[in-house]
């Protein structure tokens, strides 16, 4: 068995009106020291798979299929043994 | 011509479409449940509005993957005409039939409002019933509708003339060059965000709306013969 923990964001390129919002929060707040912030998911997923590499394989199809969209997100993730 | 109304769970804006066809054309409509895997035998597609699978992990994104949707492209490629709602554009985007995506507005507030929308084309199948240029008031009512898509894209889009609506006045979304409703190359498949079904007489607050359903239906006739 295996945990994928997969992290999805905005692209550079695209503007993340919720990031900019609590960065407005975080100047009112007094942390003007924040220069950006840019908010994403996080997704936890179990998986059998025959080894490590089988286990990628799989869930960067994951990734490219459903988690993410490839017009306006990117995705890593880490990869571990259960 | 025969319409086919698709429903997912969640979808809201089924029944308001299955009442404007019908009032509009006076032509058959059913609800199709998303389990459905052949639509062979309707002319006409639509997806609506509403928050399909509750809107969970991005609008649209898990339709993508009912049954139906298949059938969906299938019927699209024969170059029947198919049109995505609100919702239903945002699951043509999320599915690959049209290109970009639609994010979270820019102001991240839900808009619902009559809109006054520009009419780019009036020679597309959906809209030989409206006058080039012309400004149509329909309303829209989404958070997610600010279409985006890479530079390349975007000069494709103009240069096929694939941009079928734009919103005229103030842009409620932040929509990449105010874009409201595309078309895929072919010009078969439509995506916009406003709800034509919700503006079909005048004590909706606009008849506008209607024109897009007379457009299809004189479309369908025309390639019938």
């Amino acid at each position: 068995m295996y945990k994928a923990t997969i992290f999805v964001t905005l692209k550079e390129s695209v503007l993340d009106p919720q990031g900019v919002a609590v960065k407005g929060s975080l100047h009112t707040m007094g942390y003007n020291q924040v220069s950006d912030v840019r908010i994403g998911k996080r997704l936890e997923v179990s998986l059998d798979a025959e080894n490590k590499e089988a286990a990628e394989i799989a869930v960067t199809a994951m990734c490219e299929k459903l988690f993410s969209n490839p017009v306006i997100e990117n995705f890593r993730f880490e990869l571990e043994e259960v | 011509m025969r319409s086919a109304v698709v429903v997912f769970p969640g979808s809201n804006c089924d029944m308001d479409l299955v009442h404007a066809i019908e009032d509009v054309l006076g032509e058959e409509v059913h609800p199709v449940w998303h389990h459905e895997s052949d639509l062979s035998s309707y002319d006409a597609i639509f997806l609506p509005g509403g928050f399909s699978y509750g809107d969970y992990l991005r609008c649209g994104s898990l339709a993508t993957f009912s049954p139906v949707m298949e059938a969906v492209k299938k019927e699209a490629e024969t170059g029947k005409l198919i049109v995505g709602i609100c919702n239903g554009f945002q699951i043509l985007t999320e599915a690959g039939l049209l290109p970009g995506a639609l994010m979270r507005n820019d102001h991240l507030q839900f808009r619902c409002e009559l809109e006054p929308i520009t009419v780019e084309r009036a020679d597309s199948a959906f809209t030989r019933h409206y006058e080039q240029g012309e400004t149509v008031q329909i309303p829209i009512a989404h958070a997610e509708g600010n279409y985006f898509c890479d530079e390349d894209t975007l000069q494709k889009l103009e240069e096929n003339g694939q941009i079928l609506f734009r919103y005229a006045d103030q842009n409620p979304n932040g929509s990449l060059a105010n874009i409201a409703g595309i078309t895929n190359e072919k010009g078969n498949v439509l995506g916009m965000m406003p709800h034509p079904e919700r503006a079909i007489v005048d004590w909706m607050g606009s008849p506008d709306g209607a024109r897009l359903f007379t457009s299809m239906l004189a479309y369908w006739k025309e390639n019938q013969q």
